[in-house]
């Protein structure tokens, strides 16, 4: 089972959105295929730490609740652990069976929060 | 003979794949649209040709292969009938897309005038070789607009016909909202105008009473998986004397009379538009798939996915609030049995997944209909497509999964 009550939870109480006054770095994470759609914003500190994260957009449950966990893990942390984390990680903090058609949705938020640190130059964006 | 759930539940038992369970539930496939289940008559044709008929065909004079080649050329006939076609007019092809494609690449000799005009509500299919066709002659692509009620504008239609119109390209029926097309009226307008007219019938073929001459189109293209019959065969129907006319598509074995080092002559139709070893198994498996539905009735399958859907719709109506469900469909009266909606702040992706666990098969997503989805301005509905199989059982179970999702959600 997907949908499981903490999946549905972190869907309808999202942590760590809206936007960032001041952000460092961001990016937009797209898919047309399914329409999910995440935007990133990071204020990255002189220590190359991750001062504070939001996100907003639009997305299914999978992918939000995804994009509550990566933000909530990402917090405090050098950059260089961000870039480090894999897809086994998010697997990890989503404690689901994620089927194989559906783990775009739960790998886009992270690919968006690597991108925001890789793509550094600022605004940018790629589906 | 009139399809009832009785009836359903009866002939869901010559489709061995309904004894399997999904997620220990019975399974309820309500994804049709995509493709269909296949009934054990066109699996033992397949078996069977492999098991005792088996050879390459028009090339062997050995028994086997002139069994082999009578039985695909027949394939032809057979299908030909379930649409009303004439003799040496269907072309067997991949898939209805495969059909588009042959003509995108070969119909420009045919016609006169600058603009192809499609609908907005077209499948990827009948829109992207023809944004190929344009580009590579320098052709204009115009879109027949739907009106708020799912349905076409037919004075836009109009308009947009005598305006220079080379060829009409139409779906029959929309895969995404399960409007049911004008054809015959559209086709109508289209030969006063001179253009070529062009039906995608892959979602009516399977569904309903069929007859090109009636309708009137130059051509027809549909798939085989989408009415009992295997992937890998569809068919192109084409008026006589325009796939006479026709260069051929691909080129090679099997589709020449004659060959020298420097040239080549063209074989008969429709072998001209078949080139190399086709699905040999797959025409014959078709065929008996048309014979199927021809035995069933064609008016009492789309009669009985209709009841379907106005059943569905209505228990959604006493289901559900009308602010927590939005859907895209013209209503029983003008629709196939395809339903497509949302949930109110549910994906679409997520309620199909929601449904399989209760081992319900529905489509969640653009159904290869991008631009008519940006149109609704949503990035994808939930859809489920019925066929002769399904019962008022499995739209209830649908509309129960309905319920289910959105008390979770809520
Ligand atoms: C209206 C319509 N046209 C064309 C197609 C293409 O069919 P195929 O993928 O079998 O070529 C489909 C399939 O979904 C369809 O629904």
């Amino acid at each position: 089972m997907m949908y499981q009550e903490h999946i549905l939870d972190l869907y309808k109480h999202p942590h760590n959105t809206g936007r960032l006054k001041g952000a460092t770095h961001s990016h937009r994470g797209h898919n047309p295929l399914c329409g999910d759609d995440i935007s990133i914003e990071l204020i990255v500190d002189g220590e190359k730490r991750v001062k504070d994260v939001k996100f907003h957009g639009n997305g299914c449950a999978l992918c939000i609740a995804s994009a509550s966990l990566i933000t909530d893990a990402v917090k405090g942390k050098h950059i260089d652990t961000v870039l480090r984390l894999k897809k086994d990680d998010v697997l990890g903090m989503m404690k689901i069976p994620v089927s194989h058609v559906r783990l775009k949705c739960v790998l886009l938020p992270l690919e968006a929060v690597q991108k925001t640190i890789i793509n550094s130059r600022g605004i940018s964006s790629t589906e | 003979m009139k399809l009832t759930n009785d009836r359903a539940a009866e002939l869901k038992e010559d489709f061995p794949i309904f004894r399997r369970k999904i997620h220990n539930q019975p399974l309820c496939y309500l994804d049709n649209a995509a493709s269909t289940q296949k009934p054990q008559a066109v699996i033992n044709a397949i078996k069977d040709f492999y098991e005792h008929s088996y050879a390459n065909i028009h090339r062997g004079v050995y028994q086997l292969s002139q069994e082999a080649t009578e039985q695909y050329e027949d394939a032809h006939d057979a299908v030909g009938k379930l649409i009303g076609a004439g003799e040496n007019e269907i072309a067997f092809t991949r898939n209805a897309t495969e059909a588009i494609n042959l003509l995108s690449h070969t119909i420009k000799p045919l016609v006169e005038g600058s603009t192809i005009l499609l609908t907005e509500m077209e499948h990827h299919a009948n829109l992207v070789p023809w944004q190929q066709l344009a580009k590579k002659e320098g052709m204009k692509l115009s879109f027949i607009r739907m009106r708020e009620d799912f349905t076409l504008d037919y004075g836009d239609a109009e308009q947009k016909l005598a305006d220079d119109c080379a060829i009409l390209s139409v779906s029959h029926i929309s895969n995404a909202l399960g409007t049911i097309n004008d054809v015959k009226r559209l086709v109508g307008l289209a030969k006063k105008n001179g253009a070529l007219a062009i039906v995608d019938a892959a979602q009516s073929a399977p569904h309903g009473a069929i007859n090109v001459k009636e309708i009137g189109c130059d051509f027809m293209a549909f798939s085989g998986h989408k009415m009992l019959g295997p992937t890998g065969i569809g068919a192109l129907y084409g008026r006589h004397e325009l796939l006479e006319q026709m260069e051929p598509f691909q080129t090679g074995g099997d589709m020449i009379s004659s060959v020298t080092y420097e040239s080549a002559q063209w074989n008969d139709v429709p072998q001209k538009f078949e080139a190399g070893t086709p699905h040999i198994a797959g025409g014959i498996g078709l065929a008996k798939a048309a014979e199927y539905l021809q035995n069933i009735g064609p008016e009492s399958i789309s009669a009985w996915e209709k009841e379907l859907l106005k059943h569905t719709l209505e228990s959604i109506s006493s289901a559900l609030e009308k602010g927590d469900i939005r859907l895209f469909n013209p209503g029983h009266k003008h629709s196939a049995g395809i339903l497509s909606l949302n949930l109110a702040g549910i994906h679409a992706h997520d309620l199909a997944s929601l449904m399989d666990d209760m081992g319900i098969c529905i489509r969640g997503g653009h159904h290869c209909a991008m631009p008519l989805m940006n149109k609704l301005g949503v990035a994808g509905t939930a859809r489920a497509s019925f066929y002769l199989y399904n019962t008022t059982d499995d739209a209830d179970r649908f509309v129960a999964g309905l319920k289910k999702a959105k008390e979770m959600f809520n």
